[in-house]
């Protein structure tokens, strides 16, 4: 199956240190397009540095050091590509807990349109209703639109995140735990929503949940202290582990 | 604890009465209106009127929180949006013995300083002459007092915004300046708000060095280059003396009293407004 989809990311001997601390340590992998790849491994392993690094807000981190390649759609974005703020726009982030801008609702699903030079009202009334539905939040806000955006609950909050991130017509959606802390309803509206979405987007969910795992990913990546411990397909890694450390994982046996 | 407490709670409200009580004796022997809304200060003649302090402490602090405050807010953004580790590390202790140096020295800083400079270069860009004592030497000695003092609750408020609501702007594609621009300083208003209403009341209240720079002259100022003669300073300059003339004591506590409730006032105002704002988010 996997051999059959081209290619989104490829990364090649990334190593990132941040301070003396060498977090990613030789990183090979391949982000497969239009599929959901989850991120797996125990907190610290380095899966949310791994992440930012692909949109590139590790840059952000005093005192980061960053080697090797990362290629999006075959071009290295470490090197040659100049404009990091477009890089950025092509990959929509969902962070753990939902961050939304301080303005109301329509603005937070606006905004991204709006610095890109959008702003005909009844383009961006269109463009937010469009995408509030794709989040499945439409229904909830239709006629609060202009309350502030965190009047909504913690759920909501994260479905307008969402919105907000697919209204600038990202290529990727990069998701660090985005249901880690919200109740089970919210958190199983966020994985359909993910599940329906990939036939458009690459997505890369982060998690340290295995049945969210089990549930929603094509393709896994398995890190382990820094390193790429297993990747292959999920029902390759659920049934069939190769590795001593992915099987204790998979038992269970630390988390 | 709770008799510690209720000492805090209590001394101001003992010293609003006190003050009251002092200072009804010249409500007595004066209508309210010439009291507050006439400029004619002669204690012999028993005219007191403070309109001219009022407006004086009033247009002090107005500049010095004019010229303080976009200079603490976008030293506060540098240091937390563009500085490196090692420079904030540099600056907290530098902004700390600035605001732990002792007004009079400001004051000091502020005559062989600031006046001279007035009067020399300032002034004559606009062909007026002065000695230098005066309202923009008194706002600019005043902005430079309450700088660190502004500046370092700017940064402890702009440090408290998550990470993560930069990291999702940048990610819709913003560039750093329009993060800043239309999430951080947004997201902080509040609390910018509240950084400037305590630069307010602390300029609204010093006394020393503004006692030493701002000309201390009866008279409603003009402009820029007047002296002025806040309340504080009134109070400062003839408490003890000429306490012969009758109702001079009781005025000066008036002065004192006024002093009181506009922060008081002032203070419940930024409180309302900052509500406000972070219902609004
Ligand atoms: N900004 C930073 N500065 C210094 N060290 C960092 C920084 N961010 C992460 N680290 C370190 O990098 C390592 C990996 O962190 P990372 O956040 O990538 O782990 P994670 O797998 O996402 O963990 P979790 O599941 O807890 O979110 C940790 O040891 C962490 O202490
Ligand atoms: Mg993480």
């Amino acid at each position: 199956m996997l051999h059959m989809t081209k290619e989104k990311i490829h990364i090649e001997n990334l190593e990132v240190s941040i301070g003396k601390e060498h977090i990613l340590k030789n990183i090979n992998c391949t982000i497969p397009e239009k599929k959901i790849t989850v991120i797996l491994g125990p907190s610290g392993c380095g899966k949310t540095t791994l992440l930012k690094s692909m949109n590139r807000l590790t840059d952000l981190y005093s005192d980061v050091k960053i080697n090797g390649k990362i290629e999006l759609n075959g071009k290295n974005i470490y090197n040659g590509i100049s404009d990091i703020n477009d890089l950025r726009r092509k990959m929509g982030l969902l962070s753990q807990r939902p961050a939304p801008l301080p303005m109301n609702i329509f603005n937070n699903v606006a905004y991204g349109l709006k610095i890109s030079g959008r702003r005909k009202k009844r383009y961006l009334r269109l463009r937010v209703e469009h995408y509030l539905k794709q989040a499945n939040l439409w229904d909830e806000v239709k006629d609060r639109l202009y309350s502030p955006a965190n009047s909504l609950s913690i759920g909501q909050q994260q479905r307008l995140c969402l919105a907000r991130g697919l209204a600038v017509d990202p290529e990727l959606i990069l998701a660090d735990e985005p249901t880690s802390s919200l109740d089970p309803i919210s958190s199983q509206a966020i994985e359909n929503r993910l599940m329906e979405l990939k036939n458009h987007y690459t997505i890369i969910v982060v998690t340290h949940a295995l049945r969210q795992a089990r549930r929603i990913a094509d393709y896994i990546i398995f890190l382990y202290l820094g390193e790429i411990i297993e990747q292959c397909e999920a029902s390759e890694f659920f049934n069939n582990p190769k590795n001593e450390i992915t099987k204790a994982y998979l038992r269970g046996s630390f988390n | 604890m709770i008799v510690t407490l209720s000492l805090v709670i209590l001394t101001p409200i003992v010293m609003c009465i006190c003050l009251s009580v002092k200072s009804s004796l010249l409500f007595e022997s004066l209508p309210v209106g010439k009291i507050f809304f006439t400029s004619a200060w002669e204690p012999s003649k028993g005219n007191f009127g403070f309109l001219p302090f009022i407006l004086s402490s009033i247009f002090i602090t107005f500049l010095a929180v004019l010229i303080a405050g976009p200079v603490c807010l976008f030293s506060a953004l540098y240091l937390t949006q563009y500085a490196r580790v090692r420079l904030v590390r540099i600056m907290q202790p530098v902004i700390d013995i600035l605001a732990g140096i002792p007004s009079v020295v400001y004051g000091v800083w502020g005559i062989i300083v600031i006046v001279p400079f007035v009067s020399n270069v300032v002034a004559p860009l606009f062909h007026i002459q002065t000695t230098g004592y005066t309202l923009i030497a008194g706002g600019i000695v005043l902005a430079v007092m309450i700088t660190p003092f502004i500046l370092n609750i700017l940064i402890e408020i702009l440090r408290t915004i998550p990470s993560e609501l930069s990291e999702a702007t940048l990610s819709l594609g913003a560039t750093k300046w329009e993060v800043i621009k239309h999430v951080i300083v947004r997201k902080a208003k509040p609390g910018i708000v509240s950084a400037f209403g305590l630069g307010v009341s602390r300029a609204f209240g010093e006394t020393i060095a503004v006692l030493m720079v701002a000309g201390n002259v009866a008279k409603i100022p003009g402009g820029l280059f007047d002296p002025v003669y806040p309340l504080p300073a009134l109070i400062a300059n003839n408490y003890g003396e000429m306490m012969s003339i009758p109702l001079y004591d009781s005025a000066l506590m008036m002065a004192a009293l006024i002093l009181f409730v506009s922060i008081l006032v002032f203070n419940f105002f930024s409180r309302i407004s900052i509500y406000h704002l972070e219902r609004n988010l």
